[in-house]
C-alpha cells in the first residue's frame, strides 16, 4: 500500500506490521486497505480540477457559486468530494491581479485527491510544508513563479477537515478559446498555486 | 451549543503544547488572527486521536498576518482551527 509517505522504510515497516495485525484479528480482510485506496483514487485526476477552473473562467455565476459553496457548485458539473468515507468540505479560492493563493498542509499532506489526482512528492516534502508558510514568495520563485511585489500572497493551511483548491488567473490572450481548450491549459501546480497558468 | 465566533472576530490561539496529537500547528500558537468564515462542525481531532468520541464543535478559517506569526513577512496565512483552540482577542491585537 501507499505507506511510504515520508520516504522512510521504518514507517513502511510499521504500516505493514499494523496491516498484518488488522488482518490477523479479522478487522480488515486481506487486500481491503488496498481496495479502499484504489476506490478512493479512482477517477481522481487534475483534469477534474482543470474543468472546474475553466468553467469558472467562462461562467461568472458558476465562479460565484464555486467560491461561496464549492461542494454544491462542483456537484452541478458532475464532480464530488464524497469519494472517501465521508464527504469532505471543499474551499476554492481564486487568484486575481492583486492576490495569489497557494495551498499547503503543514501537518501532513491533505489535498483534494478527487480534483487533483494523487499528490506530487514535493507537496508531501517537509521542505515545502515548512517553508511555504514562512516564505511563500521565495518558495514560489524557486518553482519559477516570480510574482510582482504588489501581488499579495495568501497561504491556506489544510490543518483540519477542509480541502483547498486554487482557481488560477485566466491567462491573457485566451478570449477566443473554448472551455475545453481552456481546461487544457490548467496544470496541477496551477490548481495548488505553485505555478501560474 | 451556538458557535462562539463569527466572521471578522479577532481571536487568540492557545499557547498549550499538548502531549497528544493536535491540529493547532506550532507556528500558529499564541497568535492573534481574524475569523474568515465557518468551516463546518467536526469532532475535535485531539479527542479522536486519543480514541475518544470527541465533542463536535465549530471549525473556522482563521487568517493571520505573517508578521504576527513570524515577526516579518507581508503575506497572510489562513489556518483551519477548532473552536477549542481559540479565545476572543481584543480588537487592537493583530492586524490581519
Amino acid at each position: 500500500m501507499s505507506g511510504d509517505h515520508h520516504g522512510s522504510s521504518a514507517i513502511s515497516e510499521r504500516v505493514r506490521h499494523v496491516e498484518a495485525l488488522l488482518e490477523e484479528r479479522g478487522l480488515v480482510d486481506a487486500g481491503e486497505i488496498d481496495r479502499r485506496i484504489d476506490e478512493f483514487l479512482a477517477g481522481g485526476s487534475p483534469a477534474n480540477g482543470a474543468r472546474i477552473a475553466a468553467r469558472a473562467w467562462v461562467d461568472d455565476g458558476f465562479r460565484d457559486r464555486l467560491l461561496a459553496d464549492a461542494n454544491a457548485a462542483i456537484r452541478g458539473v458532475g464532480l464530488s468530494m464524497a469519494g472517501g468515507l465521508q464527504e469532505q468540505r471543499l474551499k476554492v479560492v481564486a487568484n486575481t491581479d492583486d492576490e495569489h493563493n497557494v495551498v499547503v498542509c503543514t501537518l501532513c499532506s491533505c489535498y483534494p485527491i478527487a480534483l487533483l489526482g494523487p499528490s506530487p512528492a514535493w507537496y508531501k516534502s517537509e521542505a515545502y510544508r515548512s517553508r511555504v508558510v514562512r516564505d511563500p514568495r521565495g518558495v514560489l520563485a524557486e518553482f519559477g513563479l516570480e510574482l510582482p511585489a504588489d501581488v499579495r500572497i495568501s497561504v491556506w493551511d489544510a490543518s483540519a477537515e477542509s480541502r483547498y483548491m486554487v482557481v488560477p488567473r485566466r491567462p491573457d490572450g485566451t478570449d477566443g478559446m473554448s472551455e475545453e481548450e481552456l481546461a487544457g491549459l490548467v496544470t496541477r501546480k496551477g490548481l495548488i498555486g505553485t505555478a501560474a497558468v | 451549543m451556538p458557535d462562539r465566533f463569527a466572521p471578522g472576530d479577532a481571536v487568540r490561539t492557545s499557547t498549550a503544547d499538548p502531549a497528544w496529537h493536535t491540529r493547532l500547528p506550532r507556528y500558529a500558537r499564541g497568535a492573534v488572527g481574524r475569523v474568515v468564515e465557518l468551516a463546518g462542525h467536526h469532532p475535535l481531532a485531539d479527542d479522536r486521536a486519543r480514541g475518544r468520541a470527541g465533542t463536535t464543535q465549530a471549525v473556522y478559517h482563521v487568517r493571520f498576518a505573517a508578521a504576527d506569526l513570524f515577526g516579518d513577512g507581508d503575506h497572510d496565512v489562513t489556518v483551519e482551527l477548532w473552536e477549542d483552540y481559540l479565545e476572543p482577542a481584543d480588537q487592537q491585537g493583530g492586524t490581519p
